[in-house]
């Protein structure tokens, strides 16, 4: 069943892939919201009031479809992978548990939140907002646990001799590659957030001239949250980089198509990995680079391909290719914030630089892009494990037969969904100002 | 098991398979009438039709996303308490729980998209028939899906999993259990809807919940007949002496149910229903239990290890001493007494 295991692999990346952008937006969104709504109750500029009541509406729509999106995921991870879920989902459980106590607050405060507006007092209705936003990062934070368990199986060896004395919890939320994956991870969500609403604000001051009050204030609100988030990224990053290379050394290898193991290794920048004869072609090499990134001793010993069976090598093109889209990505936001944010100590500084806002344009999508890329390393740099070094995706997808229907019926359903959701999202507009 | 792995004077097990229980009965009353009143509003008609699906979106706008994650807890404590149960009925019924995503996926976006239109317009109706017709296929193969792991068309034989479509899926059993489903969301929403609205309209929906509360009734009496010549499990603990208490309740509430509509008694119609349709869904579950896809699959025999079985219970103080008083609150502010208006 060749095409099983390619198919599965393909909805469960187009089906995340898909819930990633609403889930990021679901966790970014209400910070944005949070920050309008304080500044309103707190100058009483109506401006602010509509602000947040019109991201509020985004969020609205955006959360419906993050929250079916990923019931369809709770479900695809055994319909896809049944023999995984069969060995593994009690302990990936308990992250699912608790994220599922985070998800359900965050609902019940939404709904407050969105149709509340009336029946609650402004601190109550801003609290619930609160709760809203904290639900939604604690969401993100715990589920990455899981993630993080399939890279670093912790006590797996427990799991297989002894099950019945097997401690899920303790294996989940011990493991150190958890801390450094669930904050680098929920970080993207509020850069790709920002950046993606900036550009908005942007396209309109650029594109349709509207610089008023009510709109410069938006776009400030999203830089300021973008550039924190955007200036943490590589600190966060970096940490990410350590752990990868002490805990995954073959992703790390595949990420940069280093195929041979080396003291003083370099970091490649750009380039197309050759594996048949393992080589790079038209990279640029920073020597040390990647001894440094990856141990802070820029002599230390970086293990390459020739340690691992040719077997179980990752897909160099795509993990290679998405490590640089994401880091790429990421630089050229974080510079474009920081250009903001220069600009903006002068009055008017951003208001009438054109060139700044196509730059914001041009960010607009890059901070899903990071986002996005930054997954598919992480995921398709473990492969061929689903379980690293304990299972094969391929031992773990479902023999069911039908799945070529269901991959194109997901794929149909998901892009008709998202081309009417950019419709009626491209019809909020923010009421007069 | 060992006996002494008790929690809360219940072993273990059992303490488990009770949260499930409750998780889908919350489901259920909840969302089965947020997916009931999918079903009115594709069935709305007469003079106040557009005004029977606007007051069907202001009862359900705020809270069905929350009513909605029941479903992800009942899926999150099947895989997390029974994973090869977990992993065999995503096998055994990949098609049916791949529609149930589609029409989940179909409703909640067309329900969303709608609320952004404008009442009756020529999109609003479009995004209702597509509102109306997920509601109606997502509940059916719920329903179905039940019927499935009771019917014995399901075999799990060293891992490897077979299915009898014609018994687990096609027989007439899981097709009425199905449409019983439908039936029960129907009356849910009918009997709630009675409670937040006056005049006309409550009429309208007075005389829905009656029509509801006949198929509720019937439904389940063809369905013990056909029990009885299907299903031999269930059979045996219908037959059985300690069914006739809940059984003899069932009817109590059902007939109990159907005078208090009748008798214009909202308040007090809603209350039985809940209980009717719990009744209803508990007599299944505890003629089903300790089987989870009968023959082959028990929780015993498909059970997590103990110490996440203990984490998955002891979370449930914790995360409900947060969960209900919001629960609370929000019903409370949107199911109160003043009418709803919704700014979203």
């Amino acid at each position: 069943m060749i095409n099983n295991i390619s198919a599965a692999r393909f909805q469960m990346g187009y089906s995340l892939g898909f819930h990633m952008i609403f889930a990021a937006l679901g966790v970014g969104m209400p910070a944005l919201m949070l920050i309008a709504e304080a500044l309103w109750l707190r100058s009483r500029k109506p401006e602010y009031q509509k602000l947040a009541q019109t991201w509020a509406k985004a969020t609205g729509l955006l959360f419906a479809i993050g929250a079916v999106s990923g019931t369809a995921l709770s479900f695809e991870l055994g319909l896809l992978w049944p023999r995984f879920m069969a060995f593994a989902g009690g302990t990936i459980g308990p992250a699912f548990t608790l994220e599922g106590y985070a998800f359900f607050t965050e609902a019940i405060f939404l709904g407050l939140y969105l149709y509340g507006w009336e029946r609650l007092s402004g601190p109550a209705h801003w609290f619930s907002g609160l709760v809203v936003a904290l639900s939604g990062a604690a969401s993100s934070i715990l589920v990455v646990a899981a993630d993080a368990w399939m890279q670093t199986p912790v006590g797996v060896q427990d799991l297989i001799s002894r099950p019945q004395t097997f401690n899920a919890a303790r294996a989940l939320f011990t493991n150190e590659a958890w801390w450094i994956m669930s904050i680098h991870s929920t970080l993207a969500c509020y850069a790709a957030t920002a950046f993606a609403a900036a550009g908005v604000y942007a396209w309109g001051a650029v594109v349709r001239g509207r610089k008023d009050d009510l709109r410069m204030r938006a776009l400030a609100i999203c830089m300021a949250v973008g550039v924190i988030s955007a200036v943490a990224m590589p600190i966060t990053g970096h940490e990410s980089a350590i752990s990868v290379a002490r805990r995954q050394p073959n992703k790390l290898a595949s990420m940069e198509s280093l195929f041979r193991t080396q003291r003083g290794a370099p970091l490649l920048v750009g380039g197309i990995p050759d594996p048949a004869h393992q080589r790079v072609l038209f990279g640029i090499e920073i020597p040390k680079g990647l001894s440094f990134l990856a141990t802070f001793n820029p002599n230390a010993e970086v293990q390459g391909l020739d340690r691992v069976p040719r077997d179980e090598w990752p897909n160099l093109y795509v993990t290679h290719f998405s490590f640089q889209a994401m880091v790429g990505a990421g630089m050229i936001t974080m510079l474009v914030a920081i250009w903001y944010w220069i600009a903006a100590r002068r009055r008017n500084g951003t208001k009438d630089n054109r060139l700044l806002q196509w730059a914001l344009v041009v960010c607009s999508p890059l901070g899903f892009v990071s986002l996005e890329a930054g997954w598919i390393v992480t995921e398709v740099g473990r492969q061929p494990w689903i379980i690293y070094r304990v299972m094969r995706t391929a031992a773990a997808v479902t023999p069911a037969q039908g799945i070529g229907g269901s991959v194109t019926g997901f794929i149909v359903l998901y892009t008709l969904l998202g081309v009417a959701l950019v419709w009626m999202l491209n019809r909020i507009k923010h009421p007069a100002a | 098991m060992n006996p002494a792995n008790n929690w809360l004077g219940l072993p273990v097990l059992h303490a488990v398979g009770l949260t499930l229980l409750l998780a889908l009965t919350a489901y259920v009353l909840t969302a089965g009438a947020d997916f009931g009143g999918g079903i009115w509003d594709l069935l709305a008609n007469g003079p106040r039709r557009d005004k029977q699906r606007e007051v069907i979106a202001h009862a359900i706008g705020p809270i069905w996303e929350a009513n909605h994650v029941w479903l992800i807890f009942v899926v999150v404590i099947m895989f997390t308490a029974f994973p090869p149960a977990f992993g065999a009925l995503s096998i055994a019924l990949f098609i049916p729980f791949h529609l149930l995503l589609g029409g989940i996926v179909l409703r909640g976006g067309a329900f969303i998209f709608r609320s952004h239109e404008e009442v009756a317009s020529p999109r609003w109706r479009r995004w209702a028939a597509i509102f109306g017709a997920a509601s109606v296929i997502s509940p059916f193969i719920l329903g179905a899906t039940l019927s499935a792991v009771s019917s014995g068309g399901i075999r799990v034989v060293n891992g490897y999993v077979t299915v009898n479509t014609a018994l687990a899926w096609f027989s007439p059993l899981s097709l009425l259990v199905g449409a019983l489903t439908l039936a029960i969301c129907a009356y849910l929403a009918a009997v709630y809807l009675t409670v937040e609205t006056q005049g006309e309209i409550q009429e309208d929906f007075r005389r829905r919940a009656l029509g509801a509360w006949a198929v509720v009734a019937i439904l389940p009496a063809i369905l013990l007949i056909l029990v009885a010549r299907h299903s031999p499990l269930l059979w045996a603990h219908f037959a059985s002496l300690e069914a006739r208490v809940p059984m003899a309740i069932g009817i109590v509430l059902a007939i109990g149910s159907g005078w208090a509509m009748w008798a214009r008694r909202y308040k007090l119609g809603r209350i039985l229903a809940m209980a009717e349709v719990a009744i209803l869904l508990w007599g299944w579950a505890f003629a089903q239990w300790p089987y989870i896809i009968f023959p082959d699959v028990t929780a015993a025999n498909s059970a997590a290890p103990v110490p996440t079985l203990r984490f998955l219970l002891n979370t449930l103080p914790y995360g409900f001493a947060i969960l209900i008083p919001s629960l609370i609150f929000l019903f409370a502010v949107f199911k109160g007494k003043e009418p709803l208006h919704p700014s979203a």
